[in-house]
């Protein structure tokens, strides 16, 4: 047991680091710069039944402290998923990894997941129920109770692995569907997804995004993601997965204070390929400066 | 793709809001014309993306030409001798040269004339006949002809103003089938697709795309082909004539 070490449901972590989902693909790439088995795991990008190109360009908008996407889920698939990505992550990922599955129907989580939870190569599911690129306005299954529940119990069937469902912040209380997703049987949460926005291009006067809105993410939205963390945290008994802007040591630890057992880094990928070992790197040094023995010994502040 | 960090040697402009910028360190991993850099900007989240313009492997340098667009390559139009920038670089699959025949024929449309100088350099360098037309609003806009005659490429200019050169689009001033024995081209959409469809041979085109990442993570510039869906930064962004899908 290092000093790093967390556990997540049940499954030993040898730091609280996970490149969070849609910024890290199926890590092949990110191995080419350099040893992804340094991670605490990665979740991988997400996967839904039937493979999709998704949005129309433009996808991408940049905000002050951060970025707004809308690539939609794209993905091909996870029949293709298990044919060709999973194949090429084990060749360079030795640890258990993190299974991001989309869907639009509580039969499509649970087909998705059925196919998945046979590989060994899985530890965790990670259920997104929160994505804002896939309705109409930015609508999304995560904003109601009724519905989360009935997602989170369709997986529940089919898997015996740790389900970790993932939340919206674009909700009137998040520690509501926090507490839906608990009561239907959920091992995890995290939280939170992109925060709903938009921009305009002055030129044209039109939104950038062609899809109008977009998720914002980046260190813009850090302080929400805290607050969001903190608030399940005190709402739930089940391990956080903090994520939202995170891009420094500090920032780990920060969120670790607010209630996170594990932290996701997304944004700070894509403006830096090598964040999240500059991240891990940075964590022994940030511990002993603020007199932290064990980053464990913080989860929920000491 | 290599993250490094380059110095301003000089920047300066060469046209109505384009400027050219020459950068020193380690340029080993631009190996093909039409690759490009991704610069992270002080107080900007996204890095720029810039096409490569010409490399000088000796002489531990590369160059890039970039318009003012925004606030970001305003920024960057200030920078000064000396300054130094966090880039990733190496990126993009770039053209092949392989595939040019004996008469090669560049095609740029606005800013998309910078990758063509580095391409001209190594097609010449084969031993090829390259001819290139160039298409820009107006005259006040037209860089990059000179230094193509100086090379010995055979140039032609369009202005859709009539200012310089013959007046419309680069398709105008193509020259008729038989004349070349492929094409390259780089520029705003609309051109490439007018090219595309006046062109009489095979071709790479190279596309711009408004991206995230830059080095194929995040799927932001993505775009729908023949054999499935492309990231424009990783997988491109020159894509062949044959695989091109037009969004309508």
């Amino acid at each position: 047991m290092g000093r790093l070490t967390v556990e997540l449901c049940g499954i030993e972590l040898d730091n609280p680091i996970i490149p969070a989902s849609g910024t890290f693909g199926f890590g092949y790439e990110f191995a080419e710069y350099y040893d992804i088995n340094i991670l605490g795991t990665f979740s991988f990008k997400g996967t839904t039944k039937e493979p999709r190109f998704g949005n129309p360009q433009p996808r991408i908008a940049e905000c002050p402290a951060g970025m707004i996407n809308s690539v939609g889920l794209q993905n091909p698939g996870v029949h293709e998923v298990i044919a060709r990505e999973l194949p090429r992550m084990a060749e360079v990922f030795h640890k258990p990894v993190m299974a991001n599955v989309g869907g639009f129907s509580a039969a499509e989580y649970a087909y998705t997941v059925s196919l998945l939870d046979p590989l060994s190569c899985i530890g965790w599911f990670e259920i997104n129920i929160s994505c804002p690129n896939v309705h109409a306005g930015g609508a999304v299954t995560g904003s109601d109770c009724r519905a989360t529940g009935e997602v989170v119990r369709a997986v529940r069937a089919v898997t015996k692995k740790p389900v970790i469902v993932k939340l919206s912040p674009n909700v009137t209380d998040i520690a509501e569907i926090a507490r839906a997703a608990e009561d239907a049987g959920a091992d995890g949460i995290s939280l939170i997804n992109t925060l709903l926005g938009m921009r305009f291009d002055l030129r044209r006067k039109k939104p950038v995004i062609a899809n109008v809105m977009g998720g914002l993410s980046g260190p813009a939205v850090f302080p929400v993601a805290l607050r969001c963390v903190y608030q399940v945290s005190h709402a739930v008994k089940l391990p956080i997965v903090g994520m939202g802007g995170v891009s420094s040591a500090e920032d780990v630890i920060e969120m670790m204070l607010a209630g996170a057992t594990a932290v996701g880094v997304g944004a700070a990928n894509l403006r830096d390929p090598y964040a999240c070992r500059d991240i891990i790197t940075a964590l022994p040094d940030a511990l002993d400066k603020y007199g932290i023995k064990n980053i464990k010994d913080i989860i929920g502040g000491m | 793709m290599v993250e490094t960090i380059y110095t301003v040697a000089e920047n300066e402009r060469i046209a109505r809001d384009v400027y050219k910028m020459r950068l020193c360190g380690d340029v080993s991993m631009l190996t093909a014309p039409g690759m490009f850099i991704n610069i992270a900007l002080p107080g900007r989240y996204l890095r720029r993306p810039i096409s490569v313009h010409d490399v000088d492997a000796d002489g531990g340098w590369l160059s890039i030409v970039y318009k003012v667009v925004g606030a970001g390559t305003d920024d960057m139009s200030r920078m000064t001798a000396g300054t130094k920038l966090d880039v990733l670089s190496g990126l993009g699959n770039g053209f092949d040269t392989s595939k040019s025949g004996e008469r090669p024929l560049l095609l740029g449309g606005g800013l998309g004339t910078a990758p063509l100088y580095m391409l001209a350099k190594k097609l010449l360098g084969e031993g090829r006949r390259v001819s290139a037309v160039l298409g820009f609003a107006s005259a006040d806009d037209v860089f990059g002809a000179d230094e193509l005659t100086s090379l010995g490429v055979s140039v032609a200019v369009a202005t859709v103003d009539g200012s310089a050169g013959v007046r419309g689009f680069v398709t105008d001033a193509m020259p008729e089938a038989g004349g070349y024995t492929f094409t390259y081209s780089c520029g705003p959409t609309p051109m490439m697709k007018a090219v595309y469809g006046r062109a009489a041979t095979g071709g790479e085109y190279s596309f711009e795309a408004r991206m995230g990442c830059g080095f194929g993570a995040c799927l932001g510039c993505s775009v729908k082909t023949v054999g499935g869906s492309k990231r424009v930064c990783r997988d491109g962004p020159v894509l062949e004539k044959e695989e091109i899908v037009w969004d309508d």
